[in-house]
């Protein structure tokens, strides 16, 4: 097995960004070059030349985490391509409550491959027998419990505690950090509430607007799992970019005109 | 690559010959986006994919050439490969697969 597979293997296993670049078209075919975050690579694309190219357009795609074949022209005059594949540490779903909806919710986020936590103050909520399929139980306030939780754009928190003494403390400190994704359980009137308190606590509107609720996209969810399958679907439609609102007749229309052009 | 990671540590474990497929490049409506990847052992297991199901036997008879010789391939599927009559994307798009050899015998 080759030293460059062991490497990149050893960076997704240590959470670490890295993106890997192989040459698809042209020669020396499946020569490879990793691209660490920092100033190291490792390997070669055959040119030193096209090895500077490729790290220089790797270090752009890494921090999206993007995927792309490019084309590059060797100092020889011949065209080569160059697969470059992002690898980023994984998302985190951090689920605040420890409730029935957290349970298929923390299933199904782990099926997505989330690594997920689940906090609740309650600690005959938050046991190991109820979720057998988180990788953090953490039994503690929630600001508490996230200040213990890295908070970064790979990270999505849902509030599902349905009390305003977990909920809001919880939510302050979510707008207070640069989370990927912010969805809070509720009516539209116990959002409009909620919203009011973050406005009297000092929070913009725009920092509520990052609030998702009512959370999830509407489908008819009832059942507890139906609505787990809800709330991922706006997340995976917030993580695309895509407006969550009018996700649920997203897909057909895209295929549609893809396959027409 | 990570959801297929647990399956190739495996058969690293219990000494499988192993080639990796992947999605480098689609044109049209494809099942599977870049980067999408399926591996192969020569005994014959798989894990991931690379397609809707239409293409991923073919990409094992390719997998299984790549382990003999050792060489990669790049190879296309869809409905202008007349090669892949049998294995064209039903919904009309073209995927250009890069099969590699990771862990080879000899």
């Amino acid at each position: 097995m080759s030293e460059l597979f062991n490497a990149l293997r050893e960076a997704i296993t240590r959470e670490e960004a890295v993106a890997q670049a192989t040459l698809v078209r042209g020669e020396p075919l499946g020569a490879k070059l990793l691209v660490y975050e920092d100033d190291r690579t490792l390997g070669s694309l055959g040119h030193p030349e096209l090895d500077q190219a490729v790290a220089a357009d790797a270090r752009e795609l890494l921090p999206k985490g993007e995927i792309e074949t490019r084309t590059y022209r060797l100092k020889s005059g011949a065209d080569v391509d160059v697969y470059i594949e992002s690898f980023l540490p994984p998302r985190r779903l951090v689920v605040i409550g420890a409730v029935h909806i957290a349970i298929p919710l923390v299933a199904m986020a782990k099926e997505l491959g989330y690594r997920t936590t689940v906090i609740d103050a309650r600690e005959f909520f938050a046991t190991r027998e109820r979720f057998p399929h988180a990788d953090e139980l953490l039994v503690a306030w929630p600001d508490e419990a996230l200040a213990q939780v890295p908070l970064g754009p790979q990270t999505d928190i849902v509030v599902l505690a349905h009390d305003e003494k977990f909920e809001d403390p919880a939510l302050q400190v979510a707008l207070r950090s640069r989370a990927g994704y912010i969805g809070a359980i509720g009516s539209r009137k116990t959002s409009e509430a909620r919203a009011e308190r973050l406005r009297q606590a000092g929070f913009s509107d725009e920092d509520i607007a990052r609030i998702h609720g009512p959370i999830g996209i509407d489908i008819g969810a009832r059942t507890p799992a139906e609505i787990a399958v809800s709330i991922l679907a706006e997340i995976i439609a917030v993580r695309s970019g895509r407006d969550p609102r009018r996700a649920g007749s997203g897909l057909l229309p895209a295929k549609a005109s893809a396959g027409n052009d | 690559m990570r959801d297929i990671l647990p399956e190739i540590e495996q058969w690293l474990a219990e000494g499988e010959e192993i080639a990796l497929a992947t999605v480098v490049r689609t044109a049209g409506s494809s099942p599977r986006p870049v980067g999408a990847k399926m591996a192969v052992t020569r005994s014959g297991r798989m894990a991931g994919s690379v397609s809707g199901g239409c293409v991923e036997g073919a990409v094992f008879e390719v997998a299984l050439q790549v382990l003999e010789s050792g060489r990669p391939q790049l190879v296309q599927y869809g409905i202008s490969d007349e090669m892949a009559w049998d294995v064209g994307l039903s919904c009309g798009g073209v995927i250009d697969v890069f099969v590699e050899p990771l862990v080879r015998r000899g």
